[in-house]
């Protein structure tokens, strides 16, 4: 199965959010490869306000049936998010979920103008009303499989398909 | 081979109990984890609700201001509620045995016990008794262990110097009655610190200390030469029984902590201690408030710390 370029796909949204940044504009990124992509979008668009870092660890829902997340980063998020008009950014849209927990976190930081989201690939499946105002790519992705952005050695991103299990 | 009372059937820490037999890969989580609570700690809103709805009972046999105060800070940042029992003051005081405090207490829904007391190995009895949602973290038993003392040393230690593996660090005092040693020692040896140190008195060190792996020093000169880390003990008056110094005067004039004694450390060495500080008996107050010192920055991140390890043991 054939999987839509990362890379174009990273070109085609930062020309589609160009329109949308203006001076309150700030970007976050949740890890691990939505900030990946939030660094590119980020220096694509040559937004001003540094790019925020968010892991949503101590937000899932999940915690109660698996625990907290072995590894998780430390959020920053570097400008204020009072009255920010926020892209938020992820490379998978899948149940929502973790675009729950990190709109959750974002509201511990402040009251944003606005929130859009920014996803590389939307592969459905979703389990909340959440949907995605940037999307680089619808992808049907088949049963007991994971689609996840990838960061290659000479640093250049891929999307892959692999086993959820 | 007997399984660690801490740890789930899957290797997960289920209890804190112990620095002791905890693997490596273990205690990095905790710090790792940690760190990302400090950053919790600085924003506006330092709160995240990961415990929402659990209780955390507090525990404690033994008077702490310190340590019960920045487990509670821990557990309402973790959006936990908090209990804290004064426990000399209630049942015990009437004749209640501990095991069955602890079993009123799960009778009320508790998912975490923190536990602080005089006897050495209680939270290890609770741990064995407590049902398999319940978690045990031990705030200090007895002279045996403190693990989120130690940890908050360790995690300041590498907050500071980033690698343990170049460090020469000093633990000054009375090693004998401190559990806060005996959980750090374990804890540097464990994380690869080539260098560990104790100083003291001979009266004030534990038989037999060189087998956790330490260099013995009795004079303050020669131990805290080219150190990277003074860890400073208190004098623990109420545990001592028997004449085992001379006075707190003449402990001072050997084993007190001024910035001549510092001298002989690295220039950038930095200076510890658990709390609380007895000016004047093993501390100076030159040094206690002096640049070298780290003894309030150990404080904040022990909320960082505890909030680590209690949202690590209620996730297993």
């Amino acid at each position: 199965m054939k999987l839509p370029e990362a890379e174009k796909l990273c070109e085609q949204l930062a020309a589609e959010l160009k329109p949308h940044v203006g001076p309150k504009s700030a970007m976050v990124g949740l890890y691990t490869g939505g900030v990946w992509l939030a660094e590119r979008l980020h220096k694509l668009l040559g937004m001003k306000t540094p790019l925020g870092l968010m892991d949503i660890a101590f937000y899932r829902d999940d915690y109660a049936a698996r625990g907290l997340h072995h590894d998780p980063k430390r959020t920053k998020i570097p400008f204020d998010v009072n009255g920010a008009e926020l892209l938020l950014v992820d490379d998978v849209l899948y149940s929502g979920r973790t675009v729950r927990a990190a709109m959750n976190e974002l509201f511990d930081y402040g009251r944003p103008a606005s929130i859009r989201l920014v996803v590389l690939a939307d592969r459905g499946g979703r389990q909340l009303p959440i949907c995605a105002q940037h999307c680089g790519a619808k992808v049907a992705v088949p049963d007991g499989m994971r689609l996840r952005l990838k960061r290659i050695a000479d640093g250049a991103l891929r999307l892959e398909l692999e086993d959820a299990a | 081979m007997q399984r660690n009372p801490q740890l789930n059937a899957n290797g997960e820490l289920q209890h804190l109990l112990s620095i002791e037999g905890l693997p490596r890969e273990l205690l990095l989580q905790i710090l790792d984890t940690a760190e990302s609570f400090v950053g919790v700690t600085e924003r506006e809103v330092k709160k995240v609700p990961l415990l929402r709805g659990k209780s955390v009972f507090n525990l404690f046999f033994e008077p702490s201001t310190r340590t019960r105060t920045t487990f509670e800070i821990a557990a309402k940042r973790l959006s936990a509620d908090v209990i804290n029992l004064n426990i000399a003051l209630s049942s015990q005081s009437k004749g209640e045995s501990l095991l069955d405090t602890v079993a009123n207490l799960s009778a009320m829904h508790a998912d975490i016990f923190v536990v602080r007391h005089n006897s050495s190995g209680a939270p290890f009895l609770i741990a064995r008794h407590v049902k398999p949602h319940e978690h045990v973290v031990n705030a200090g038993d007895g002279r045996h262990a403190h693990p989120t003392q130690g940890l908050l040393d360790l995690f300041t230690i590498r907050h500071y110097k980033k690698d343990f593996t170049r460090l020469t660090v000093a633990i000054v005092g009375d090693v004998l009655h401190s559990r806060v040693a005996r959980s750090l020692i374990h804890g540097l040896t464990t994380l690869g610190a080539p260098e560990v140190r104790v100083i003291g008195p001979q009266t004030l060190l534990p038989a037999g200390v060189e087998s956790l792996g330490v260099r013995v020093f009795h004079d303050m000169r020669s131990g805290l030469k080219d150190c990277d880390v003074v860890v400073m003990l208190r004098l623990q008056n109420e545990r001592m029984r028997g004449a085992l110094l001379p006075s707190a005067q003449e402990f001072f004039k050997n084993y007190g902590l001024t910035l001549d004694k510092l001298s002989v450390a690295k220039p950038e060495a930095i200076v510890m201690h658990p709390g609380p500080m007895n000016r004047g008996v093993e501390i100076d107050s030159s040094v206690a408030d002096g640049p070298h010192s780290v003894i309030l920055p150990q404080v904040t991140f022990g909320i960082a710390v505890r909030m680590a390890v209690m949202s690590i043991v209620a996730g297993n």
